[in-house]
């Protein structure tokens, strides 16, 4: 009789969900697990920042095609008067195919920076996996990137260019960019969660990373010898990538694309690890 | 008694003092190294650490609601925090078998830009709702509310008692086995408390378990089978509802603060010197745990004989509302040391704290008047009706019966 009731027991204790709370341990994992059982709220918090990103505004989400054409317009401009080499690419296309990924990946690493700030009364009052907030703040950039896509194959239409079959190579470009911002934005976020200078610091960093991005100007530019180094920005691969895969013009991923996806594996690896240091402590500390 | 769904062990929390401050930014560090010399620079190595808990350790059987009270900053938030997987623990651990929900603030996740509607999406889903469980729950959550004019506005516009509405009402629909709530129901104005109050009542009779951290004892009394007093950082005391609640508020009446004497008796030596219930006899004689009869005794020390003496006797409740007063006169008291007794045949108040005020008197000169320390605890069971706004100040045993001819008598009956 007692034995009976000892399983009946265990059976319903081990359909019940069972939760260990002990002190932080050294190791970390990457909670997959836990992340896709949180997915909906995953869903919840992007859906969330996408409502609130263009509320009170007067033309909604016509900034996310205005905010990269009025870009590329000021850069077409200098472009033409520095007689800055485009690839034989008209300077629309040119800069508007290195602004897509780039518009996208300066909005994405600055929501994910502010994101754990920015939610600390949340973070204080209730639990998930914290991850899904850069997480979400990085996904919820897409839908900005989309539209602003469809902006550019307006363009596309208008110069008659028409991308050949590296187009297919797009999608693992823009997760390369996804990944950049994601790895880059635990860091950023985890620090700006303990030094708030992280904020005012951010401004500089995203110009000068820019700079050091083939935006304005071409990879091309860059000495060949040099070009593996080049892709130790991650953006660098990124933005050359989506010219190539959109336009046809400039290099196939090759050496400089590799450097770039090794560059984003360690960033984002140790971004999770630094990440989950700080996670354990920051209800206590935001 | 159901199994133990929570089981609790030698938890502890350390803070770092002046972490915070710390934290704050990279400026704060650079002014800190500045300013060093001059302050003796040794602060960062005698660094402080602060245990909020220190080895904890209980079991929570399925299906009870325990009380967690204490001071502030005694420790209740914080081993809320780390059940509820907030913040991690320095040492021990705890173990959890189901659903965890914890309320530890009412509107969470609540956003002014969105509308009511996709607030009450977003809040439940940070809550732990997944969004079928939302829809399935929704009518009933804009029905508890009575928010349905306004659900399609934004938050902003609407009134901070509608948000407060809403936002219970979404808390109050999430059906986890385990919950875990902190002075939610503090909130609000008194209409709006009870109506939480209420809702807090249906969940607990639900079967669900519920740690609950309350500072109104009156909450705990309603809703709680088991306490726990947590005083700095460690369980101080464990155990019935009745009884944690009742040593909890003797422990405030022992503070010195009141028993002040009347303002002539002051230089005067004949002086009330301390009180008790005689009778029913116990170990804490300002605690009344029984509805039977009851003897006060207050000692009086008279060092001037008096002929024509008038005793004055006085009962007040928290609220400083008088319950009964009565006064004798014609007092013949010798120099010396005295016992004054009222014997009452029965004292059937409400659970709760009460002072006693006694006076002595002679041809209208008062020799002293003593608002009695520690105050009385009543910590009988409360008998009356179960919703606040029918509580009154007595608390009288009854019995009740229904007769019907050729029928056996239907009794109940609350004592």
């Amino acid at each position: 009789m007692n034995s009976v009731n000892a399983t009946a027991e265990t059976a319903v204790l081990a359909k019940t969900p069972f939760l260990l709370i002990t002190p932080p341990s050294r190791w970390w994992a990457i909670p997959l697990g836990e992340l896709w059982s949180y997915r909906e709220l995953l869903y919840f918090f992007v859906w969330r920042d996408i409502k609130i990103r263009y509320k009170q505004t007067a033309i909604g989400a016509a900034w996310a095609i205005l905010q990269p054409f009025l870009n590329m317009l000021v850069f077409s401009l200098f472009g033409k008067l520095a007689h800055i080499p485009s690839d034989g690419l008209p300077y629309a296309i040119f800069y508007y195919s290195a602004l897509l990924p780039w518009m996208y990946f300066a909005a994405a690493l600055q929501n994910a920076t502010n994101t754990i700030v920015e939610n600390q009364r949340l973070i204080t009052k209730v639990y998930f996996p914290r991850l899904a907030l850069p997480l979400s703040a990085v996904l919820s950039g897409l839908v900005d990137f989309g539209v602003s896509f469809l902006m550019f194959l307006v363009m596309m239409v208008y110069y008659g260019i028409r991308p050949g079959a590296a187009v297919l190579w797009l999608p693992a470009f823009l997760l390369l960019a996804i990944l950049t911002a994601l790895g880059v934005g635990l860091w950023l976020s985890a620090l700006n969660a303990i030094y708030r200078d992280v904020r005012y610091v951010l401004p500089f960093l995203v110009q000068f990373w820019m700079f050091t991005s083939p935006v304005v100007y071409a990879s091309s530019l860059v000495p060949v010898k040099w070009r593996w180094l080049y892709g130790l920005n991650p953006m660098a691969g990124v933005i050359e990538g989506f010219r190539w895969s959109l336009t046809g013009r400039g290099d196939p991923p090759g050496r400089m694309f590799a450097v770039s996806v090794g560059v984003v594996i360690v960033v984002l690896l140790s971004g999770i690890g630094y990440f989950q240091k700080m996670e354990t402590t920051v209800a206590d500390v935001v | 008694m159901g199994e133990t769904v929570i089981h609790v062990e030698e938890l502890g929390k350390r803070y770092r003092v002046g972490e915070r401050e710390r934290y704050l930014a990279l400026r704060d560090v650079l002014t800190r190294a500045f300013t060093a010399p001059f302050r003796g620079g040794r602060e960062r190595r005698t660094r402080d650490y602060l245990w909020a808990l220190r080895a904890v350790s209980f079991d929570v059987q399925q299906g009870e609601v325990v009380g967690l009270i204490g001071r502030n900053g005694a420790g209740k938030t914080t081993l809320l925090k780390i059940l509820s997987r907030i913040t991690r623990p320095t040492t021990g651990s705890a173990e959890i078998h189901g659903r965890v929900g914890s309320l530890l603030e009412v509107g969470t996740g609540f956003h002014p830009e969105l509308t009511g509607r996709e607030n009450v999406y977003l809040s439940g889903a940070i809550l732990g709702m997944s969004k079928r469980e939302i829809s399935q729950k929704y009518d009933a959550i804009v029905d508890f509310a009575g928010v349905e004019r306004y659900i399609d506005t934004p938050l902003k516009h609407f009134s901070t008692g509608m948000q407060m509405r809403l936002a219970f009402a979404v808390a109050a629909h999430l059906e986890t086995e385990i919950l875990f709530v902190d002075e939610v129901l503090a909130v609000g104005d008194l209409e709006f408390q009870k109506k939480c109050l209420g809702k807090m009542q249906e969940v607990s009779q639900s079967g669900r378990t519920i740690v609950f951290v309350s500072h109104q004892m009156n909450q705990i009394r309603r809703l709680c089978q088991r306490c726990m007093w947590i005083d700095g950082g460690r369980i101080r005391y464990s155990g019935s509802m009745l009884e944690v609640v009742s040593a909890y508020e003797a422990s405030f009446a022992a503070l010195p603060s009141p028993g002040e004497h009347g303002a002539e008796g002051r230089n005067h030596s004949t002086r009330f010197l301390g009180w008790r219930i005689a009778e029913p006899r116990s170990d804490v004689p300002n605690v009344l745990d029984s509805f039977g009869s009851i003897t006060f005794e207050s000692s009086l020390a008279v060092n001037e004989d008096i002929r024509n003496g008038v005793h004055g006797i006085a009962l007040f409740n928290s609220d400083h509302q008088l319950i009964w007063a009565t006064s004798v006169d014609k007092l013949r008291l010798k120099s010396g040391s005295h016992s004054l007794r009222f014997k009452l045949p029965s004292l059937p108040l409400r659970p709760g704290i009460y002072h006693w005020d006694v006076s002595i008197w002679e041809g209208g000169r008062c020799f002293d008047r003593w608002t009695c320390v520690p105050e009385m605890i009543v910590g009988t069971k409360p008998v009356t009706h179960p919703q606040e706004e029918w509580q009154g100040l007595l608390n009288i045993p009854w019995e009740f019966q229904v007769e019907q001819q050729d029928e056996p008598a239907i009794r109940q009956s609350g004592r």
